[in-house]
């Protein structure tokens, strides 16, 4: 199972020219416990996947929306040469992908 | 305390909503009107070049309906970040506009203008005063990159807008505001907490964004009261849950629970979000934290040269097994050959790469997927001093790559398919966002000059 089966929404975009966000949205209460708890949405993670100090990532937990927010700086500024991604909205893949092991969100 | 009632229009100005989502709106009584019309989210190019992101018919359109609307009712419109960037050109745009509207449909009102670029003298003394702050990840600040910016502006808050309706302004259009200020500041105005001001202000700033379905951008409707904020979407094919209004909070935001405002923090640590019907969610528990020093927000824009692209496409699977020593090479060519035009003196006033449409394109290198596709695009793009530089050297990239030869294949080649004729497209000016900066000022309403005129 990968991460994406249990949200209703996994989104990037930017926060500002310098820096992009990542929402993601649980399908209910009980899948955003239980990958909170997993603690599978970590600072390790994201520092290894989008290959930039872990000390720059910042993650939040919102649980009036039941999601998980992720901020990290971006790479180039919105619209500069080298970027691609000028609004930063295709950015999420890696979550969307992110294996659930076994046993986690396993009815 | 007496009810405050908000029409937000829609999310853009230029976005459009629906006329009858405005009727249904307008027949609850708002004590304004407010719409956004810009943001940095589309990139450094329209504060740079001050063009904006839709066409004068767009922007014309919304602003008739919501100008009559405003006569009709007699209650304030308040416009903030005119066309996309709020500089000068994009004020000055949205005030023509607003003129012939008023014009064509015999509109009479007292209009005023908050402009919010800023002046470079003003900031580089403020610069050297120690009164500019980096915020995270801003690139260096020096009295050069003010000088080299295109346009600066200032992100009002809501005291220039205040100002603006304690003159007697029935139709505000500002040049670059936070979002939030257009619709803060009538309510902070009539007493309602600075916290409900402030987070309903957020919650309408989207317009429709926060319902659960939004098909197509329309208008937004909330209720202010001394403990809560009551968030009702006028259209009736929308609904908002508490979820999807909670959920609004995060969207371009680096936090959901602290949004940071010119004179202090909107706290929604402790807020709850209730369905009060199908389709309304009730706000309680927001909370305004000021802080001791009052901050503006400054974005800049400089021109970083003018671009050429050029689009291509691979299938050649014995070119696509070594694309990039390809290109490599292809580069090297190219740059013997641009310097044997110019000099090698031209290497400082150009710049190009390549970017493959099908591999990492999205993603740059921080993309885990690695597999090899049949076919690959290639995206050339050169940036230099003038256009026609840019051109001239756009020009021999094309050539040499379309016949660039692989050791493997013997004879002459045609390595490339071009979808267009010609391949290259100039691009024109490209712009860089230059600052992320916060200015203290003397007083809030000394970085926005309002300027009053009675039509």
């Amino acid at each position: 199972m990968k991460l994406w089966e249990v949200t209703k929404l996994i989104r990037s975009k930017n926060a500002g020219p310098f820096e992009l966000t990542f929402d993601i949205f649980f399908v209910d209460q009980e899948k955003f416990e239980c990958v909170k708890a997993a603690n599978l949405i970590n600072a390790q993670w994201v520092s290894r996947v989008y290959k930039l100090p872990a000390d720059q990532v910042k993650i939040m937990f919102y649980p009036c929306a039941r999601a998980i927010k992720v901020t990290i700086p971006r790479r180039v500024p919105s619209g500069d040469f080298l970027d691609s991604d000028v609004y930063g909205g295709q950015q999420h893949a890696p979550f969307v992908e992110l294996p659930l092991p076994a046993g986690i969100c396993s009815p | 305390m007496q009810e405050i009632r908000v029409l937000s229009a829609t999310g853009m100005l230029g976005s459009g909503f629906k006329p009858a989502t405005l009727k249904a709106a307008l027949e609850r009584n708002p004590h304004f009107i407010g719409v956004d019309s810009g943001s940095t989210d589309p990139g450094p190019f329209y504060l740079g070049s001050g063009e904006s992101m839709f066409s004068e018919e767009a922007y014309k359109n919304d602003l008739r309906l919501l100008l009559i609307a405003r006569t009709q009712f007699k209650i304030p419109l308040i416009i903030g970040s005119a066309c996309t960037a709020g500089a000068k050109p994009h004020l000055e745009r949205l005030k023509r506009l607003a003129l012939e509207v008023a014009r064509e449909e015999k509109l009479s009102f007292k209009l005023a203008f908050i402009h919010s670029d800023q002046d470079k003298e003003y900031l580089v003394r403020k610069l050297h005063e120690g009164k500019i702050r980096a915020l995270d990840n801003a690139p260096d600040l020096t009295e050069t990159v003010i000088h080299d910016s295109a346009h600066i502006v200032g992100m009002a808050g809501v005291e220039p807008f205040i100002e603006a309706l304690g003159r007697g302004a029935d139709v505000i259009i500002a040049g670059r505001a936070s979002d939030t200020s257009i619709f803060a500041a009538l309510p902070h105005m009539e007493g309602i907490p600075a916290g409900i001001a402030w987070h309903a202000a957020k919650v309408l700033e989207c317009g429709a964004a926060c319902v659960t379905h939004r098909k197509y951008p329309d208008c937004n409707f909330a209720y202010l009261r001394s403990d809560h904020f009551v968030i009702d979407p006028p259209n009736p094919d929308y609904r908002c849950d508490p979820e999807s209004v909670a959920s609004h909070n995060l969207y371009e935001n680096a936090s959901p629970y602290e949004l940071i405002e010119p004179g202090g923090i909107l706290d929604t640590y402790d807020c709850s979000y209730e369905a009060i019907s199908d389709r309304a969610v009730k706000v309680s528990g927001s909370r305004f934290r000021p802080v001791d020093e009052y901050t503006i927000k400054l974005e800049g824009s400089a021109l970083a040269g003018y671009q050429t692209i050029i689009l291509g496409t691979v299938r050649d699977p014995v070119i696509l097994m070594q694309l990039d020593s390809w290109l490599k090479n292809l580069f090297e060519a190219c740059e013997d050959r641009i310097a044997a035009m110019y000099s090698n003196e031209v290497k400082a006033k150009y710049k190009m790469q390549v970017k493959i449409i099908g591999r990492n394109f999205t993603m740059g290198v921080t993309e885990p997927v690695q597999t090899s596709a049949h076919e690959v695009g290639l995206l050339f793009q050169v940036v230099a001093h003038t256009q026609d530089l840019s051109k001239s050297i756009a020009k021999t990239i094309s050539h040499f790559a379309l016949h660039f030869p692989v050791p493997e294949w013997t004879g002459l080649i045609t390595t490339l398919a071009f979808p267009f004729s010609p391949p290259e497209t100039s691009k024109g000016p490209l712009y860089r966002f230059n600052m992320n900066h916060v200015i203290i000022p003397n007083s809030p309403l000394e970085l926005f000059p309002i300027e009053y005129i009675r039509i």
